[in-house]
């Protein structure tokens, strides 16, 4: 198991350092530099001012000494200045981090709790009306984009409740029922998207345990079907679960970047778009890489669960 | 040893096992296909309706899509404006109708050149092994560290606004996805006794790379582009609404969805129903028949 786990972790730690280079050549390869697109709403800029912006941003050096410094900043955990706000881009994100962890929590929470139950029913029902009900339930979810699923929900809102969301941030001090409202909604847009993967996966893995021995057992000793579903079956049917909810929780920061948008959390995805759009690069590399550690951390933490729910895994190294 | 020409064809056969061993038309194919396979069939119609609605949107478009009337500014649905007009007074029916094309084009452009170099990468990376194949391996898993929208984002917004580059950005983060896809059913498929056959007959590498398993792949292939043509349009979707896709005056769902929607939304809630729901219609339709087709065609993964 400790092998495997600093197997793991060589991995981790060299494929940040592989995204990190991809960013960094990505952002540089782009046509036009910094420069040109920071000030070309300003209209002429001289020579010499181009000059000097560039050396105050430091991108007249060669690649890789910017690159080096970029690394080097990261890991001492400088994450450079942004343009827009003219302070160190910590200061600016730090608040936003805990905004956006929290809806990425509510969100794998009502993914998980609408899709594994969803999951389970459809397959102990297996090809009776309600199983399709279901899979088109989770399809449904599947094909509607999150951002849309929100809109449409802040209008139905205000169109048939006359309530309008509050618009700028709330903390729960403030008042903490419009805190959970506000969180609610978004998390639920989000969260029912990932729910229909894991409701499928759910149901896949649950009708191929179902065809075991043991479980044929478990119901020839005249277990009940509770006994039988959430003891048995579900206890072995939940690893590659585990696997997709982790999965998840990657793609759920790409859903969360424009639902932040659509509700107006300040978080660190509506950040990043807006930081995309100024072409506030350094900090859109860093906010890159951080979303990247965040993902790696995140499957670094399943493939330790899995140790944790598999004895297998713990066993065979 | 040669076989007479005469040999296994004098064998009278029964008519009944004649027509059991025939090639089925496409027609009963396609009749099994929509009776086993009602919901996918659903799907495939969703879809062929809306390539039609893009091939022929000059056709069954009622205004200019990008004309603007002052004089509609947000009307309502009606018999002159059949999904009500946006903000600048431009027919919301014509311009969803165009917007088909739009998503179309960029999502199977982008899903056949991810699925493309993806398949390429995989099958050599399957088929070389070793090494080349852990390198490629953990190149791959780089790709795949980032969720696929953020890598997109980053992508178009470095390559610039236009349809091409939007292209490819939602193409780069497909590769890796394809390219898994791919290597694992080459490394099953490597291991048949008729590749072992080639082999054993001399035939070159590239030749059993290409002749005699790269076409073995073609269901996990088929099956690879339908899932990630849905995933595609939903990117494309997502990237124009944020401004960071197809550049105006494209008609483009995502892009009709984007701030102007959400500003008169209130005023005018046809702005934000309608390209909602054509994009969720054009996503659950492509969804919908990948499953099928990944049921008919790759039936180890029947049920995931």
């Amino acid at each position: 198991m400790k092998t495997y786990l600093f197997q793991r972790l060589g991995i981790a730690v060299l494929t940040l350092f592989g995204m990190s280079v991809v960013i960094f050549l990505l952002l540089r390869l782009a046509p036009g530099d910094i420069v040109d697109i920071l000030f070309s709403t300003g209209g002429y800029v001289s020579d010499a001012d181009r000059t000097e912006i560039m050396k105050e941003l430091g991108i007249d050096k060669p690649l890789t000494v910017q690159y080096m410094e970029w690394i080097r900043n990261f890991l001492r955990g400088d994450l450079g200045k942004s343009y827009r706000y003219d302070q160190p881009a910590w200061d600016v994100i730090r608040p936003l981090i805990p905004v956006t962890l929290e809806l990425a929590v509510l969100s794998t929470l009502v993914a998980v709790f609408l899709g594994v139950p969803t999951g389970v029913i459809s397959a102990i029902r297996q090809d009776t009306p309600l199983d399709y009900v279901l899979r088109v339930f989770s399809l449904a979810g599947l094909a509607m984009p999150a951002f849309w699923l929100g809109m449409v929900i802040i209008l139905g809102l205000v169109s048939y409740l006359r309530w309008i969301p509050p618009v700028t941030y709330v903390s729960p001090r403030e008042n903490l029922w419009l805190h959970a409202v506000q969180f609610g909604l978004p998390a639920l847009a989000v969260g029912y998207r990932s729910s229909a993967l894991i409701m499928r996966i759910t149901r896949s893995a649950l009708l191929e345990v179902m065809r075991e021995d043991y479980i044929r057992t478990a119901w020839a000793k005249g277990q009940s079907e509770r006994i039988v579903i959430w003891r048995h079956a579900l206890q072995n049917a939940i690893l590659p679960v585990v696997t997709v909810i982790g999965i998840e929780f990657a793609f759920l920061i790409g859903g969360l970047v424009v639902t932040e948008n659509v509700f107006n959390l300040p978080g660190v995805a509506r950040f990043l778009v807006q930081a995309i759009l100024w072409r506030d690069y350094p900090i859109v590399q860093n906010l890159v890489m951080f979303i990247a550690v965040v993902v790696i951390l995140s499957n670094l933490f399943v493939d330790m669960l899995y140790g944790f729910l598999d004895p297998r895994v713990r066993v065979g190294g | 040893m040669a076989v007479s020409p005469a040999g296994p064809a004098a064998v009278e056969l029964p008519a009944t096992a004649r027509a059991a061993l025939a090639r089925p038309s496409a027609v009963t194919v396609l009749g099994r296909f929509i009776r086993k396979k009602p919901l996918g069939a659903a799907g495939g119609f969703i879809m062929i309706v809306i390539t039609l609605t893009a091939i022929f949107a000059n056709v069954v478009e009622t205004h200019d899509p990008i004309a603007t009337d002052a004089a509609q500014t947000l009307s309502r649905p009606s018999a002159e404006h059949w999904l009500g007009a946006d903000h600048l007074g431009r027919d919301v029916y014509s311009r969803v109708v165009h917007g088909a094309r739009v998503s179309l084009i960029v999502g199977i452009a982008s899903t056949v050149l991810g699925s493309f170099f993806g398949g390429i990468i995989g099958l050599l990376s399957g088929y070389i092994g070793g090494k080349t194949d852990l390198i490629t391996q953990r190149v791959l898993d780089i790709l795949q560290g980032l969720p696929l929208l953020v890598l997109a984002m980053v992508m178009s917004a470095a390559l610039g606004a236009s349809i091409q580059n939007v292209v490819i950005a939602i193409s780069v983060p497909i590769i890796p996805r394809a390219a898994r896809v791919i290597r694992a059913s080459v490394l099953s498929i490597r291991e048949m006794q008729y590749v072992e056959a080639a082999r054993a007959v001399g035939a070159r590498h590239l030749r059993i790379a290409f002749r005699h398993i790269l076409p073995n792949t073609i269901g996990p292939f088929i099956v690879l582009m339908t899932a990630q043509l849905g995933s595609a349009i939903l990117v494309e979707a997502t990237l124009s609404f944020l401004g960071l896709g197809v550049p105006e005056p494209y008609p483009s769902w995502g892009r009709m969805l984007s701030v102007s929607a959400a500003e008169y939304a209130q005023k005018a809630p046809h702005l934000v129903l309608f390209p909602g729901f054509a994009i969720s219609l054009a996503v659950f339709g492509s969804n919908l028949l990948g499953d099928a087709l990944r049921d008919t065609l790759d039936p180890r993964l029947r049920g995931a």
